[in-house]
């Protein structure tokens, strides 16, 4: 199938449009919330609401005997919000920590839900069918309907992020200072929290509990590598979200047999990947071109000086010296790379005889070297004992 | 030995295998490398199962467990660039190595005795019809599995147990007298995928970070030796596995949920009762702290003013909550307590130190 054939059929096909549409809105808003679970160092806060939502899915449903989204998104918000409070009682009140209490949660809540679910399965009751959608999401059964849901609650949890910008702001960067200033970081703290719960609860449907808490840093992530403004960083960490979201799910509706949810994790995680190694001035592969070319510079200054000191004590700076001799200095492939780039920057020079000498513009360009060095850590000897600059 | 009786004993191996390196998880802080472990051995066990077709051989189990490792190396990796910071990490790797799992299934394995729901549950119940005999002991092949694996840590734990309680609670000095602590960090994370790769049979791959943390971190409320905490580790896990199990025949549910919520049940209870750090008892010391100060106030007033032309106004039970800002119920409390200690003596409405209590007084004021 080729682009255009894709295209007009994100345009025609009434499923792929759904769920194209359905993960676009998941990524654009997981991808504003991820920024502040990333940043306040909360990553995995969004691995174990989504986890924690599980049994309030179900006895959701068990209590009312209703399958709507705004029911059980209701059911899963109450059970992730109590995650969250448990974790903050336990490692308030006790020396457990924030990652055993985190995982625990995590782990025994959603062993609580697979035990009602599974429960549920062995009642008989034809209208529980479907529930079990929500461990690992099946996209494909989003119909407009759902994505009119989702559309709404994500305008709400973005309009709440644009009013309480500035406390939010505050929060993630510096909540003692916001303590101090009088702001109720408390109960900022609980309502940043809540819009984390419900975009996992957005996102249950269509990726899946266990793949969700992957939209939840990895856009963050991406966008963190790219800019140190916090604005910016959400508008990117959005656009991350919703590329990967509709780009994965538009991949896996066109491919036979390649399940939604871990293909946008894939989608998002590349994003990551690339931005790790080529965002620009965070970008490892820079920092590491960097690295070399500072190294590349440092030895060049290092062959000169010591060129210079060598043919100074063996009385004229313009001395030449045979390869062998320049070895003591440099490691062999080391030494040529320097030697040849000297060269080129014209500070030395080749004769005939296969010897090294600096050029007067190497010499030069030692001295400069050696001048600006603090003279405590650079003693230079020169031929008759004294230092240079006491001869006068 | 009848099925009920096997499905018990694998599932006491289960939790009693996943409570040991559990326990080192829980004490140095990184109790969420299990959640991470547990989902990226996923794409191993599946490529593991499409060369050998079995889920349970030690190929398998061993090429699973490598990929447990890989995760945590990946991890390591990506925090050494410090470009993320350390939960960041790990939420970014372990989705990758998972989703590739749940693909590789639903495209070239659906079906095939592997599927995505049994990923998340194991077949606890299904276990006694897979057998294997060794040593003319006919078992289901679980407790082999399981059996070997809680060997495995019991014998690596107790070999290794002065290096990793060392690189546990001091890890600069353990490094400084050269006990290697990356090695043992890296020992102990393939123990815990080894471990992993064993339980996901049984309890999927979630429930096995339920087993690892829960118990671990109950016992920590219980005890402050190392030895102890491993002990009542396993103990509660065993205990998980058996309420369970019970709980999921009498309502006929999903026995790895089921032991799972119980892990969860049995921390509640510990943190709520447990004698020194549980909530109850917390709440009381703080309680009996306030007491015990609200008194010795009492008696330095008291005392202060002992002998003085005010005395028979500051020492009046009136004048304490306005004086010590005390509610009256507060002050009148206090009065009793102190009074049945044999510190004071009320007099109408005065109050008047004993010997004991003037004695009291002094000691509290040379403090």
């Amino acid at each position: 199938m080729d682009v255009f054939q894709t295209l007009s059929l994100i345009v025609t096909d009434y499923t792929l449009r759904n769920v194209a549409l359905g993960a676009g809105i998941l990524g654009i808003v997981s991808g504003a919330l991820s920024t502040f679970a990333v940043l306040r160092k909360q990553s995995l806060l969004g691995d174990a609401m989504s986890h924690a939502a599980l049994p309030g899915v179900v006895l959701a449903f068990i209590i009312t005997g209703q399958k709507t989204p705004l029911v059980l998104m209701l059911g899963a918000l109450i059970a992730g919000w109590l995650g969250v409070v448990l974790v903050s009682v336990i490692t308030s009140q006790t020396r457990v920590k924030y990652d055993s209490a985190l995982g625990l949660v995590l782990a025994v809540f959603f062993g609580f839900g697979m035990m009602l679910l599974t429960w549920l399965q062995g009642q008989n009751i034809a209208s529980q069918s479907g529930l079990d959608q929500y461990l690992f999401g099946r996209a494909a059964a989003i119909v407009e309907h759902d994505v009119q849901t989702m559309a709404l609650l994500g305008v709400a949890v973005l309009a709440l992020v644009a009013v309480f910008w500035k406390e939010f702001k505050l929060l993630s960067f510096n909540p003692d200072y916001a303590a101090t200033l009088g702001f109720p970081v408390r109960a900022f703290d609980i309502a940043l929290t809540t819009l984390i719960v419900a975009a996992v609860v957005l996102g249950l449907q269509m990726v899946g509990v266990v793949l969700m808490s992957a939209m939840l840093v990895a856009p963050a992530a991406a966008a963190r590598q790219w800019t140190d403004r916090l604005g910016v960083m959400i508008v990117l960490s959005s656009l991350f979200g919703a590329v990967a979201g509709a780009g994965g799910a538009i991949i896996s509706s066109t491919t036979t047999r390649l399940p939604t949810g871990p293909t946008i994790v894939l989608c998002i995680s590349a994003i990551v990947l690339i931005s790790l190694l080529f965002a620009p001035n965070r970008g490892i592969v820079w920092a590491w071109l960097r690295q070399q070319r500072n190294r590349a510079e440092l030895q060049k200054a290092m062959l000169l000086e010591k060129v210079y000191q060598v043919s100074y004590l063996e009385g004229s700076p313009l001395q030449t010296h045979p390869l062998e001799e320049l070895r003591t200095f440099m490691r062999g492939s080391q030494l040529e790379r320097a030697l040849e780039a000297l060269k080129q920057d014209g500070y030395m020079h080749l004769d005939e005889d296969g010897r090294w000498g600096l050029t007067p513009s190497g010499v030069a360009q030692a001295e400069a070297i050696l001048r600006e060095r603090p003279r405590a850590l650079a003693p230079r000897p020169s031929p008759d004992g004294l230092r240079q600059g006491e001869v006068g | 030995m009848n099925p009920r009786l096997e499905i018990v004993t694998i599932a006491a191996f289960v939790a009693a295998a996943c409570a040991l390196p559990g326990t080192f998880l829980v004490l140095r802080r990184v109790a969420l490398m299990s959640d991470a472990i547990s989902h990226s051995i996923l794409p191993g066990i599946v490529i593991g199962f499409f060369l050998v077709g079995d889920r349970s051989h030690p190929l398998v189990i061993a090429g699973a467990a490598l990929s447990g490792v890989l995760a945590v190396t990946l991890t390591e990796g990506l925090l050494k660039t410090r470009r993320v910071d350390k939960d960041a990490a790990i939420g970014l790797v372990f989705p990758v190595l998972f989703s590739i799992g749940v693909i590789l299934i639903t495209r070239y394995a659906s079906g095939v005795h592997l599927d995505v729901d049994a990923v998340l549950l194991g077949e606890l119940a299904f276990a006694p019809f897979n057998r294997a005999t060794y040593f003319g002991l006919d078992l289901p092949v679980g407790i082999w599995v399981m059996g070997a694996i809680l060997l495995l840590n019991v014998i690596a734990i107790l070999l290794f147990y002065k290096e990793l309680k060392l690189a546990t609670f001091d890890p600069g000095l353990a490094a400084a007298l050269g006990f290697a602590p990356t090695l043992i960090h890296y020992g102990l994370m393939t123990l815990v995928s080894v471990t992993a790769v064993g339980a996901f049979d049984h309890v999927g791959s979630i429930l096995v970070v339920a087993l690892m943390i829960a118990p671990p971190a109950a016992a920590y409320l219980l005890t402050n030796s190392l030895s102890r905490m491993l002990v009542i580790s396993v103990v509660l896990g065993v205990l998980a596995a058996f309420g369970g199990y019970l709980v999921a025949s009498w309502i006929d549910t999903s026995i790895a949920g089921a032991m799972a919520t119980m892990s969860g049940v049995i921390f509640m209870i510990t943190l709520l009762f447990a004698p020194e750090q549980g909530l109850i008892a917390r709440k009381r010391l703080s309680r009996k702290r306030r007491e015990r100060f609200a008194v010795e106030m009492l008696l330095v007033h008291l005392s202060r003013h002992e002998n003085t032309a005010t005395e028979a106004a500051e020492n009046a039970m009136p004048h304490l909550t306005g004086e010590l800002n005390w509610s009256p119920e507060f002050a009148g409390a206090t009065v009793e307590r102190a009074g049945q200690q044999g510190l004071i003596e009320k007099h109408g409405d005065q109050l008047r130190l004993t010997p004991k209590g003037r004695a009291t007084a002094e000691r509290v004021l040379m403090r």
